[in-house]
């Protein structure tokens, strides 16, 4: 199961962070990478052609792209530690909404906050908030998203809090 | 597993329902079709998908299930046993759902849209990027009868619905997909010989009259 991890990633990207979290979760040593997104890198091209995006897992040579399936397959792969997917298919299905939600909402309407000014950045801050509030009522009195220990929902979401 | 409460929310036009309604066929689960009027959101959805207030939504045994690659994914996990729509190795997995984000990313994102909501330079812009997504999924798919291999998986569930769409893009875009995409359209039909494609599917022709129809209701030539 071990065998060789690389990771491509850029320090601000808070998707290459949710990735970085669930590998630590799992106690799983990996090789970090800093890409320049001005200049890619030969691999991260080859390893990401259609997107061109970081961040890129590499598992033995092979490609998983997009945060959120690496996610789960970091999950799924190292299941024994740290489970962040419930086991439960209805409780699934609310994790994925969520996360889904997560990438629908908070990335762009955050970027909408810092790239624009006057009334879109008013209505983006205003919808940003009403966004961290549903969120808030999903968490309801639970320690995480996930329940005692962090999960899914929390591993995709926590990263946009250093932003 | 009988005697199980499956209801669908759906709009008979959505590729997204059309995605649900082929897994709930292929598993071979009964269940009841309600379709909604978007204009006027019936109450069981406004409380179902309170968040999004979008259709499909599956309600099963009285709880809601919101999301299409949610819905294919936890169908297949419910009913395991029938016609397993995601493979089961990891690796495999993770290819798969990258397919079926770059599906929902770029066959039905706002840029394709314009194919045919724009005219002009736009529209061709669209057209382009429109076409090498389809040699893109072309590409993945190779010399595979489905994207899932032998049988249909969940890449070739998220995809289809979008066929019944084609005939309407390629008149709004004067432009024919199966020249571009040869493989792609002899995959699609290849999926709607199977009948829990083609029933989940409407007349090509009844999607081109809907898109003519949103066309005027959005005032687009």
């Amino acid at each position: 199961m071990a065998g060789e991890l690389v990771l491509l990633d850029f320090w601000p990207s808070p998707f290459g962070m949710r990735s970085r979290i669930a590998l630590a979760e799992k106690g799983i040593p990996y090789e970090y990478r800093e890409e320049d997104l001005r200049n890619k890198s030969d691999l991260l091209l080859q390893m990401n052609p259609v997107h061109k995006k970081i961040p890129v897992l590499i598992h033995n040579g092979k490609p998983v792209c997009e945060s959120v399936i690496q996610v789960q397959y970091i999950d799924e792969v190292w299941h024994d530690k740290a489970p962040l997917i419930p086991s439960d298919p209805y409780q699934r299905a609310v994790a994925r909404f969520w996360v889904d939600f997560i990438d629908k909402k908070i990335y762009e309407l955050g970027s909408k906050i810092w790239k624009t000014k006057g009334e879109e950045q008013a209505n983006a801050k205003k919808e940003f908030i009403e966004c961290l509030k549903l969120l808030e009522g999903e968490l309801g009195d639970k320690t995480y998203f996930g329940g005692e220990s962090l999960g899914y929902v929390d591993v995709a979401l926590v990263p946009f809090y250093s932003w | 597993m009988a005697d199980e409460d499956v209801v669908l929310l759906d709009f008979w036009p959505s590729p997204f329902g059309m995605r649900v309604r082929i897994a709930l066929a292929e598993k071979e689960i009964k269940y009841e079709y309600k379709e909604e009027d978007l204009r006027n959101k019936s109450d069981l959805l406004l409380k179902m998908n309170p968040i999004h207030k979008k259709i499909p939504v599956l309600i099963h045994n009285g709880k809601p299930v919101c999301e299409s690659l949610v819905h294919v994914q936890y169908i297949d996990e419910i009913w395991p046993h029938k016609s397993p729509l995601l493979p089961t190795d990891p690796y495999q997995r993770a290819i798969a759902r990258f397919w079926g984000d770059f599906v929902d990313k770029k066959i039905y994102g706002l840029e394709s849209r314009k194919v045919w909501s724009t005219k002009g330079e736009e529209q061709e812009a669209a057209k382009k990027e429109f076409i090498e997504c389809l040699k893109l999924l072309e590409g993945e798919l190779g010399n595979k009868a489905y994207f899932g291999g032998e049988n249909l998986g969940y890449v070739d569930v998220v995809l289809v619905p979008f066929y019944s769409w084609f005939y309407a893009y390629e008149k709004c875009g004067n432009f024919s997909i199966e020249t571009e995409c040869p493989k792609l359209i002899a995959w699609a039909k290849r999926c709607m010989e199977k009948d829990s494609v083609s029933k989940s599917l409407p007349d090509q022709d009844k999607i081109y009259d809907y898109v003519l129809h949103l066309k005027k209701v959005f005032g687009i030539e």
